[in-house]
C-alpha cells in the first residue's frame, strides 16, 4: 500500500448513511478532528506495521473464536479494525442513563413476571405473549433470588439511525459475550497508539472485571461468608471460550466445566486435589437448556445434575439467572418502553426500532403486505440466525418466509430496515464506510455499572448490515472521550 | 489512593484460590509431559540424522531406523503408515506426521490444548510461549525448514522447550500447579532417556557389532549428544566412550538434569511437595512408589543393571514409572472417574 493516509481520506464516501467521523464530505465531526490529522500523517507503510502488531498480538495471544463447521483449523481471530469508534461524554451520558433505565425496568418485570405478574393483570403485556416465551420458566414462579436480581449482566445492542439517534435493537439478557474484545482491544489499541490516547482523555475500561466480580459476590447466598466464585463454561471447543478464560483469569477465580462440579445435599461442590469444596455463585456461560441434565435437556453433558436443585434450595447463586430469556424474547422486546412507563414512571430515554409483531393481526397484515422492506427476525435466535433481510431476499425466501410467519406468528416479528451508522473502516488498500452497531455491558448488582462505550461491531462486507463474528463482522475500540473542543 | 490497605487486604482473603482442581491438576500435567515429549522427539531425530552423517555407507537405513521406533513402541502405527523405515519416512512420522499421537506436531497442538483450559492458572507468558511453538509447528515456515535444514528445525523446537520451562519457573508460582507440571516434565524426561539407552540396545542387537568398535564409540556418543550430555560425561569420565560408563551416567548420576536419577530425585521431591508429607516418609501411593524408585537408584551399581540385562533393566523402570504417574491420578484426580 503507498497510497497516502491523507489521500485514503479523502476520497472516502459518507454516501446516503449516518456516518460517525464525517458530518459532509471531507468535514470531520469535532471530536474525531484530532485522531483524523493523527491517521492523515501517518506513513502507509508504519500504518501497514501496526496492523501486523495489532494482528500478531491478537494471534499470539490466542484471542480467537470457534468457527463451528471450519476445518481449516477452527479458531480464528476476531478481525480487527484500527480506526477507533469515539463517543463525546455528553452523548454517552445520554445513552447511561437510557440504559440504565432500561436494565432496571427489565429486573423488575421479571420479579414481577415470576412473582405476581400485575403488569399481565393490568392487561400492559397480553398474558399469551408471556406463556408462550419460550424461555419463560413458570417452574420458578414465586421463587426468590438474592437482591431479586435476575439480569445481573447485559449486553443491549445499540445501533443509529439515519439522524444519528440511538436505538435499541435487541437486549441480550441470558449470557451476552463480547466484553473480552473490549479490553483486549483497548489493550492492543493502547500499545498501538500510545500517542493517540495522550491526545484524548479516553475513559478507561479495565475495571469491568473487577466490577464484574464485585456483582458476583453480591449475589452469593446470605449465609456464604467469603464466597468461592467460579464461571462455568462448556469447554474449549465453545465459540466464546477465550472469554470465559480471559474472564476467569482477570478476576482470579476458578473456570470450571460440569464434570468438575457435583451436587450432594443440595449443595455444589468441585472437584479439587484436596477433595471436594464448597462452591457459592457460579457465572454460567451456558444457556438454561444444558444447565442440569436432570431438570431441562436430558442430553446435556456440560451441565451438573442437581444444580437446579441446589439453586432452588438458595444454596447456589447463579448469573445470571435462570429463566431471564423471556426479557429478551424480541416479541416481549416491543414492550419494554411500556415496561418502563409501567414500573417507573418515566418515559423512556431510549427508543425501540419500531417493531411490528406477527401475533397481532393487524401488524400481520402489515407484515405480510410489506416483507420486501421489513427485517424479519425470530424470537428467539441469535448471533444473526432466522433472519429475513427483506430487501436483500429471493421470491422464493420471501414466499418461504412468509409461510413460516402465518404458520407460527407468535415466533415472529418484522422491523423497518434501519439504515445503520457508518464508521471509517480499512478494507483492504482503502479506508471504506462501513456499517457498526455498539453492544455496552451494563452489570446490575449493588448498583448498576456500565462499561464506558462498549463493543463496537463492524459489519466488513461491502453493503452488509450484519455484525455477528460468526457471519463475517470485525470490532473496534470504542472511546468515551470528555470533549473540550465544543459541541458539534 | 495515598495510604492504607490495598483493596485485596481489606476484604479479608486473598482472591486466588488454594485448592486445584483436580482436571486442572492433570491438564497441566499432560501440557508439560507433551512439551517435553516434543522436545525429547528433536533430540532423538537431530542426533540420528547426525549420525547417519558420521557413519555414512557403514549402517544401512533400515537397521538404523527401525530400532528408533522400536524403543518408542510405535512399531504397529508406524507399519500401517509406512512401508519402510528410513530418514525421509522416520523423520516426518516424528515431527509433522498428524496421525502419530507422539509427533512433534501432535504433542504441541495437545500441549496447546490443555494449556488452553488452564489458562487462569498459568501464566500469560507461559502462554504466549506454548502459543507461539504451536504455530510454528503449524506453519509454511516449519515445513519449508524441516526440508532445508532439517537442524534447524529441531533446535527451534528444543529451545522452544527450554524456553518454556524457563519462562515457567521463572513467571509462574511455585504452588501446587507447578509441582504438577514438574512432575509431567520429570517423568516423561526419565522415561525418555531411558528409552535412548534403549536405542542403543536395538541398534547393537541385530549387528553384532563387536563392542568397542569406532562405529560403537561414535553411537555411543549419539546416546549422549542427545541428551546434552557429552560435555558433562566427559568431564566426569576422561578418556574413551565406553557403553557401561554411558550407561552408568545417564542412569544414575545425582545431578546431571536429564539422568534417570535425578529425574526421580526431583519428582519424588515434588510429590511431596504437593502433599506436604516429609520426604523421609511416604502420604500416598505414589509417594511410596517414587520414593522406592528413588532409593533402588540410590543403590544401584551399573554392574547390577548390566548383570540383570540393560534392556530389562530400562523396560522395568519404565514399567515402574508409568505406576507412578497411575498413582498420582488415582491420588489426585480420582474423582474426576468416580461418578
Amino acid at each position: 500500500m503507498n497510497i497516502p493516509m491523507s489521500d485514503l481520506f479523502s476520497q472516502y464516501k459518507v454516501d446516503d448513511f449516518f456516518d460517525e467521523m464525517f458530518s459532509a464530505p471531507g468535514a470531520a465531526r469535532p471530536h474525531y478532528s484530532r485522531l483524523l490529522a493523527a491517521f492523515k500523517e501517518m506513513r502507509p507503510a508504519d500504518f501497514e506495521r501496526k496492523r501486523d502488531l495489532a494482528a500478531t498480538s491478537f494471534l499470539s495471544q490466542g484471542v480467537t473464536f470457534t468457527v463451528y463447521n471450519d476445518d481449516q483449523g477452527t479458531e480464528r481471530i476476531f478481525p480487527f479494525d484500527l480506526i477507533p469508534r469515539i463517543i463525546p461524554a455528553a452523548e454517552w451520558e445520554t445513552i447511561e442513563r437510557g440504559l440504565e433505565q432500561r436494565i432496571t425496568a427489565l429486573n423488575l418485570f421479571l420479579h414481577d413476571i415470576y412473582h405476581g405478574q400485575t403488569i399481565l393483570r393490568d392487561g400492559v403485556i397480553p398474558k399469551q405473549i408471556i406463556w408462550e416465551a419460550a424461555h419463560f420458566r413458570p417452574e420458578f414462579m414465586h421463587f426468590d433470588l438474592p437482591h431479586n436480581i435476575y439480569i445481573h449482566i447485559c449486553g443491549t445492542d445499540l445501533i443509529r439511525d439515519r439522524d444519528g439517534n440511538y436505538l435499541v435493537l435487541e437486549d441480550n439478557a441470558r449470557c451476552p459475550s463480547g466484553v473480552s474484545y473490549v479490553l483486549e482491544n483497548r489493550q492492543a489499541m493502547k500499545r498501538i497508539f500510545p500517542g493517540l490516547f495522550s491526545e484524548y482523555r479516553v475513559r478507561p475500561v479495565e475495571d469491568y472485571t473487577q466490577e464484574l466480580l464485585n456483582v458476583l459476590r453480591y449475589i452469593a447466598p446470605l449465609d456464604a461468608g467469603e464466597p468461592t466464585v467460579v464461571l462455568l463454561t462448556p469447554g474449549i471447543y465453545n465459540s466464546a471460550y477465550y472469554e470465559h478464560s480471559f474472564l476467569a483469569r482477570s478476576m482470579g477465580i476458578e473456570i470450571v466445566e460440569g464434570r468438575d462440579l457435583v451436587e450432594q445435599d443440595s449443595t455444589v461442590f468441585m472437584r479439587t486435589t484436596k477433595g471436594l469444596r464448597r462452591v457459592d455463585v457460579i457465572y454460567r456461560r451456558i444457556n438454561d437448556d444444558f444447565l442440569d441434565p436432570r431438570v431441562f435437556r436430558k442430553d446435556s453433558g456440560l451441565g451438573v445434575p442437581g444444580l437446579v436443585e441446589a439453586y432452588r434450595r438458595g444454596n447456589i447463586s447463579l448469573a445470571n439467572s435462570i429463566g431471564t430469556g423471556v426479557a429478551d424474547d424480541k416479541v416481549v422486546y416491543h414492550f419494554v418502553p411500556k415496561m418502563i412507563r409501567y414500573y417507573l414512571d418515566q418515559d423512556p430515554i431510549l427508543a425501540n426500532v419500531p417493531t411490528y409483531l406477527a401475533a397481532q393481526p393487524d401488524d400481520l397484515n402489515y407484515i405480510l403486505d410489506h416483507l420486501p422492506e421489513l427485517v424479519v427476525k425470530a424470537a428467539n435466535e441469535s448471533g444473526g440466525y432466522g433472519m429475513l433481510i427483506g430487501s436483500q431476499a429471493s421470491t422464493a425466501e420471501l414466499s418461504d418466509f412468509a409461510g413460516r410467519i402465518q404458520r407460527e406468528p407468535r415466533n415472529y416479528i418484522a422491523q423497518p430496515i434501519v439504515a445503520f451508522s457508518r464508521s471509517p473502516s480499512f478494507c483492504e488498500d482503502s479506508i471504506k464506510g462501513r456499517h457498526v452497531d455498539l453492544r455496552p455491558y451494563i452489570l446490575f448488582g449493588e448498583k448498576v455499572t456500565i462499561i464506558p462505550g462498549g463493543l463496537t461491531r463492524v459489519a466488513l462486507r461491502e453493503g452488509s448490515m450484519v455484525v455477528n463474528s460468526s457471519q463475517g463482522g470485525g470490532s473496534k475500540d470504542t472511546w468515551v472521550v470528555e470533549e473540550e473542543g465544543g459541541a458539534e | 489512593m495515598a495510604g492504607g490497605a490495598p483493596k485485596a487486604f481489606a476484604s479479608g482473603r486473598p482472591l486466588a484460590l488454594q485448592d486445584m482442581l483436580s482436571r486442572v491438576a492433570d491438564s497441566l500435567y499432560w501440557m508439560s509431559r507433551y512439551i517435553e515429549r516434543a522436545e525429547n522427539d528433536a533430540r532423538i531425530l537431530d542426533v540420528n540424522l547426525q549420525l547417519l552423517l558420521d557413519l555414512g555407507s557403514e549402517v544401512d537405513a533400515m537397521q538404523h531406523w527401525a530400532p528408533v521406533i522400536a524403543s518408542l513402541e510405535e512399531t504397529d502405527l508406524f507399519d500401517s503408515l509406512y512401508e519402510a523405515a528410513d530418514e525421509r519416512s522416520v523423520t516426518e512420522f516424528l515431527t509433522l506426521q498428524k496421525d502419530n499421537p507422539n509427533s512433534i506436531f501432535s504433542c504441541l497442538t495437545l500441549a496447546r490444548e490443555n494449556a488452553r483450559t488452564t489458562r487462569e492458572q498459568i501464566s500469560s507468558e507461559m502462554w504466549e510461549q506454548i502459543n507461539r511453538l504451536y504455530l510454528f509447528v503449524q506453519s509454511e515456515e516449519a515445513k519449508q525448514l524441516l526440508a532445508s535444514s532439517p537442524h534447524e528445525f529441531f533446535v527451534r523446537v528444543i529451545i522452544g522447550s527450554h524456553l518454556f520451562q524457563g519462562i515457567t519457573d521463572a513467571t509462574m508460582t511455585h504452588g501446587e500447579g507447578w509441582d504438577f507440571i514438574r512432575i509431567g516434565r520429570l517423568l516423561e524426561r526419565a522415561d525418555s532417556t531411558s528409552r535412548i539407552l534403549d536405542v542403543k540396545y536395538h541398534i547393537l542387537l541385530p549387528s553384532g557389532e563387536q563392542v568397542g568398535g569406532n562405529v560403537d564409540t561414535i553411537q555411543w556418543m549419539a546416546v549422549l549428544k542427545s541428551v546434552s550430555a557429552m560435555e558433562a560425561y566427559c568431564k566426569l569420565y576422561v578418556g574413551q566412550v565406553a557403553p557401561w560408563k554411558v550407561a552408568e551416567f545417564l542412569i544414575t548420576h545425582r545431578e546431571f538434569p536429564r539422568s534417570i536419577r535425578y529425574c526421580v530425585d526431583s519428582l519424588d521431591t515434588a510429590l511431596h511437595s504437593i502433599s506436604g508429607v516429609d520426604e523421609s516418609r511416604y502420604g500416598n501411593e505414589a509417594e511410596r512408589l517414587s520414593g522406592r524408585l528413588r532409593s533402588d537408584l540410590d543403590y544401584v551399581t551399573i554392574g547390577e543393571i548390566f548383570d540383570s540385562g540393560l534392556h530389562e533393566y530400562l523396560t522395568m523402570t519404565q514399567e515402574r514409572l508409568l505406576e507412578v504417574g497411575d498413582a498420582m491420578y488415582a491420588t489426585y484426580c480420582a474423582s474426576l472417574t468416580a461418578s
